[in-house]
């Protein structure tokens, strides 16, 4: 293999090589030190006269002496069925002192687009436990629905308990979860480490760390590499993979961190205008293949600047993936775990995994209910600030009672309180409850004298 | 090779070639693998392309080529029920060619080549005919497909004509001047197809939603924009509009969505009916797909093909609506590929000529009357995705100086689950002056006051909201309080419509009629009695009302409603008696 020495510019993560055979666009690059180890890189800018090489390590050691060589191929993954149970780095090398992966296949890791008609409708329930996801932004397979959250927030905790409880109930189909760290701290890491070997999990995961003094370019192939591995595993051994990255906002970050580099014209806060498309290229690689036995569900957890949910990494985030669950400082401050807010939060399946055949056919008319009932109460609330909570109607203090008791018994629950989809509707009738019938508008008639602990109740007597 | 050339660099999916000689937006074969691209500046000896797949792996010096054409759809039978990605590759056929993923090099003509089609002709030999002149029929699906003469041929006297089955390469007619036509005609996608002249739209587009109907309709040829901060129910809104709205013929543009989206839309069309006809929804639509992790420069052409298409149906004396979901990802991929250029960026970093496009394609609506004298309309309903839900960003601002509906779609309601999620203060309609007319003609004279009333009771509701805020409701003089109760009851009866519910989905006219004439009634009847002395809790708990919301969800609501508003006249007597 040829090796240049024209390294004319080395800005940030680039480098810049002149006067090279013709190089393909996005092909991998080795560059060699004056010691002997090589850097991994990738090509952004192709022509005869110049080549953009994005490094993906830091670019300490790298000099004007250090060797390029072109490999001929884009970045390639090898995959393999012993993937699973194994830690590897952001860029995809084993560091818990097991042995090189076996390859199976290697994989570009860019991934292509799964064609839209070869798609599968996704329309299985996952059930996760957390009353707040599945019984009002119920979860399906080969949805991505991100978890949006804030500094200090316990995303983390809802984010491991959602992996060790989603379940299909009545499916034994096998799972795996592939867990992507970008940029997280050493700390944040051993916690998921620690709780996927406590609970077994690790056997069925595939983990890659990118931690916070990894090289932030690294970051970008990260969540690849992970996708790419969750594809064979999903698409080609028939798993059902769950795949979560974290953090999100650390990758995009990295993805402002070469743009600037590359002195390109700057989008929204610095980022680029392209950021779109390649989140895109990121999220849009969760789903179902018609045919095919395996899915992808994708958690990715991002914390948002400032909390400010119309940052442009939520914001973008949210244009992409299928609604977002959103972690509430006030929640948390007042100590309710897992601090959800049903509010913003939003799952734009949740239709198709519902009702009869999937959950129960009264599902998405007390979902509906509970929220409406919710959002007017949590409207009182700043009413009451005004005019005490004597100046309310007797209709307004029910709905503002019914707002607290949503918070303390719907929303609140344990780490390790798994609750099934019928201990959910069922709370959330005897939430309702609370309220006069006439009150349910968005429930009709039938539903109410079936389900409604009232009418059960004088059903049982009756019978 | 004359037309041939050699790519001299690539970053993304811009690239420069030189060696070829070139017209703006000429389609050119990129690399040995025959990407398709087109070009979009030129620049001295370099030639500046936008490739519409991957270009990863490609190489300074593999060759380019020029086909010297623009970049053109297919129109001809079997555009229908079809599914094509932005550059009119059925989708389908691309599954066939190379799998579930989208792969690149392949390419794939917008219509089957080999399929025969009935061609029954309604000219004669002597005839004579000129552009856009109708030849003859074709039952694609439960739609005729009228076969048109192309506008960029002259015309003439028909010499043959043949009835048959053929297939759309096959002749199917000769001029005296020797030009052979066929069933299928090519367009260039960004040259809008001619008109004999523009007419004013009178006619309103029947959604069966009714806060869209009954307060903010678009008319036939209109253009609407739903702009909505993300999770407000936009997408629903629009898929609503597809399925529901009277037009003969829907284009849907899922211009950068969701892959997941864009699958519910493509398997529940199938399988939907047409209220109409009864047939399957599909067989009058044309689904374009472009998902947001398809390539970016496809994404751009995808609403040109998708209005070209709208056009072409239109030229049949057919309505069409297009929904175009999302303008923004349009923008976006101009933003994009602009930059990719190294031009100077306009507002928020979108190109200059942002504004000049938006225009550009809103104009391409209307309602006209086409080459061969027959009315024909093109309704485009365009979401916006504003970032952060700022309405005052570019591509929402530059829309709103073109379209003359505007639903304005609301987080705030969408949490508190009031959908469709249209902000009935914000949001207008222009057309609303010369709609009149039909509605006084085809709903009732009644409507169009009808109308003004609910707005005005909304407009007050949201003025007496900000007294509640500061004193509680108990607080409000009476007359007050029945008017918040009534704008709740516009709010949740009349406003509130859930897609999901298999009545009430879609509500005609009529029956909007008779449920806003109901709240109307109890209106009347509540203000009459509190006049006699009425106190307002009594007038509130009236039992009658409680039961309006049902009304909704029951398909053959008539002795329903009426028996509610008998109960409710009744229940007002004996108020009033007692009082």
């Amino acid at each position: 293999m040829k090796e240049y020495r024209t390294i004319t510019q080395i800005a940030g993560p680039l480098v810049f090589v002149e006067k090279t055979e013709p190089v393909g666009y996005g092909e991998l690059v080795n560059i060699v030190l004056y010691d002997g180890s090589i850097k991994r890189g990738q090509v952004l800018d192709t022509s005869n006269e110049l080549v953009v090489v994005q490094v993906f390590e830091t670019t300490a050691g790298i000099g004007k002496d250090s060797g390029i060589r072109f490999t001929g191929e884009t970045i390639k993954m090898p995959v393999g069925r012993d993937m699973l149970g194994r830690i590897l780095s952001g860029g995809g090398k084993p560091i818990d002192g097991g042995p090189e992966i076996v390859p199976e296949k290697r994989l570009d890791i860019t991934g292509a687009a799964i064609n839209p008609y070869a798609r599968g409708s996704p329309n299985d329930f996952i059930q996760t436990g957390i009353s707040t996801i599945d019984g009002t932004n119920t979860l399906v397979r080969g949805q991505k629905l991100p978890i949006f959250s804030g500094a200090g927030l316990p995303h983390n905790q809802i984010a491991l308990q959602i992996a060790r409880q989603a379940k299909v109930p009545g499916s034994k189909e096998a799972f795996a979860v592939v867990f992507a760290a970008m940029g997280i701290t050493k700390e944040e890491a051993n916690y998921f480490m620690e709780d996927f070997e406590r609970t077994g999990a690790l056997e069925r995961a595939v983990v890659f760390l990118n931690l916070a003094d990894d090289p932030a370019v690294e970051r970008i192939i990260t969540p690849r590499l992970a996708l790419t591995t969750a594809e064979y595993l999903a698409f080609d051994l028939g798993m059902h993979v769950l795949v979560i990255l974290t953090d999100m906002t650390n990758y995009c970050e990295a993805l402002r961190q070469i743009g600037a580099a590359r002195e390109e014209v700057p989008g929204r806060r610095g980022y680029p205008g392209y950021m779109y498309t390649d989140l895109a290229g990121i999220y849009e690689r969760a789903g179902i293949v018609k045919g095919k036995k395996g899915s992808i569900t994708q958690f990715p957890i991002l914390t948002m600047p400032g909390d400010d949910i119309t940052h442009p990494i939520p914001d973008l985030t949210g244009y992409i993936t299928e609604g977002q669950i959103v972690v509430s400082r006030e929640l948390h401050r007042k100590g309710i775990y897992p601090p959800i807010n049903v509010l913003p939060s939003l799952s734009r399946l949740m239709n198709l995994g519902i009702g009869k055949g999937h959950t129960r056919e009264d599902h998405k008319k007390v979902s509906d209910q509970l929220y409406a009932a919710y959002a007017e109460g949590n409207d009182l609330r700043g009413l009451v600030a005004i005019v005490g909570k004597d100046a309310l109607s007797e209709r307004d203090r029910m709905f503002l009672e019914f707002a607290d008791l949503f918070e303390n018994r719907f929303v609140r629950q344990g780490y390790n309180e798994d609750r099934t989809i019928e201990e959910t509707l069922d709370l959330g009738w005897t939430l309702l409850s609370t309220l006069p019938v006439e009150q349910l508008v968005r429930i009709d008639r039938d539903l109410i004298s079936k389900y409604h602990p009232k009418f059960r109740q004088a059903a049982k007597a009756e019978g | 090779m004359t037309k041939g050339g050699v790519l001299k660099r690539i970053a993304g999916p811009v690239v420069t070639a030189v060696g070829i000689e070139a017209h703006m937006y000429d389609v050119v074969k990129v690399g040995k693998e025959e990407l398709m691209g087109e070009v979009i500046k030129i620049q001295g000896e370099n030639i500046i392309i936008q490739v519409y797949e991957d270009t990863s792996g490609i190489r300074p010096g593999e060759p380019v080529t020029n086909t010297g054409l623009s970049l053109a759809v297919e129109l001809g039978p079997g555009l229908l029920t079809s599914i094509y990605d932005g550059i009119q590759r059925p989708l389908s056929v691309l599954v066939d060619k190379m799998g579930d993923f989208i792969q690149r090099g392949v390419s794939a003509p917008g219509l089957d080549h080999s399929k025969k089609w009935d061609f029954r002709p309604l000219v004669k030999e002597g005839d004579q005919v000129g552009p856009g002149s109708i030849l003859g029929e074709v039952q694609e699906t439960n739609i005729v497909h009228r076969i048109l003469v192309p506008p960029n041929v002259k015309g003439g006297t028909v010499r043959s004509v043949k009835a048959g089955s053929f297939s759309v390469d096959d002749v199917i007619c000769t001029l005296d001047d020797g030009t052979t036509l066929t069933m299928m005609q090519k367009w260039p996608v960004r040259v809008p197809r001619p008109v004999l002249e523009k007419m004013n739209p009178t006619i309103p587009l029947i959604t069966g939603q009714r806060i869209l109907d009954g307060l903010f309709p678009i008319a036939k040829g209109g253009t609407a924009a739903i702009p909505g901060p993300f999770g407000s129910g936009k997408t629903v809104t629009q898929q609503q509009l597809a399925k529901w709205s009277d037009a003969e013929i829907v284009v849907y543009i899922g211009c950068g969505e969701r892959g997941n989206e864009m699958t519910e839309v493509l398997t529940e069309f199938p399988e939907l009916e047409d209220p109409k006809t009864g047939k399957p929804l599909m067989e009058r639509t044309v689904l374009i797909a472009n998902t947001s992790n398809m390539p970016v420069a496809a994404r751009e052409a995808s609403v040109y093909t998708g209005i070209t298409i709208a056009e072409y149906f239109r030229d049949m004396g057919y309505d069409v609506s297009l929904m175009a979901d999302s303008t923004s990802r349009w923008a976006e991929a101009m933003r994009e590929i602009s930059s990719r250029l190294e031009e100077m960026p306009g507002e928020e970093g979108y190109p200059a000529y942002l504004a000049a496009r938006l225009s550009e394609f809103y104009e391409r609506a209307g309602r006209v009357k086409t080459l061969s004298g027959k009315m024909g309309s093109v309704s485009v309903i365009g979401a916006v995705s504003p970032p952060g839900g700022d309405f005052s960003e570019p591509v929402t601002q530059n829309t709103l100086r073109i379209v003359k509906v505007f639903w304005a779609l609301d987080a705030k309601l969408s949490q508190r689950r009031h959908f469709p999620a249209i902000n009935w203060l914000n949001s207008y309609s222009l057309y609303l002056g010369s709609l009149q007319d039909w509605y006084d003609r085809e709903v009732s004279p009644e409507w169009n006051s009808l109308r003004s009333w609910a707005m005005e009771i909304l407009q007050k509701e949201a003025e007496l909201q900000e007294i509640v805020q500061l004193v509680g409701s108990d607080a409000l003089p009476e007359a007050e309080q029945i008017t918040i109760e009534v704008a709740r009851m516009i709010r949740e009866i009349f406003l509130q419509q859930n897609a999901y519910d298999a009545v009430d989905t879609f509500c005609d006219m009529k029956k909007q009629y008779a449920m806003m004439k109901a709240i109307r009634q109890y209106s009347d009847l509540a203000y009459a009695a509190q006049n006699a002395g009425v106190t307002p809790q009594q007038i509130l708990s009236v039992k009658s009302k409680n039961e309006l919301p049902q009304i909704k969800f029951i398909k053959d609501y008539v002795p329903a409603l009426e028996k509610i508003q008998k109960d409710m006249d009744a229940e007002f007597n004996a108020l009033r008696s007692a009082a």
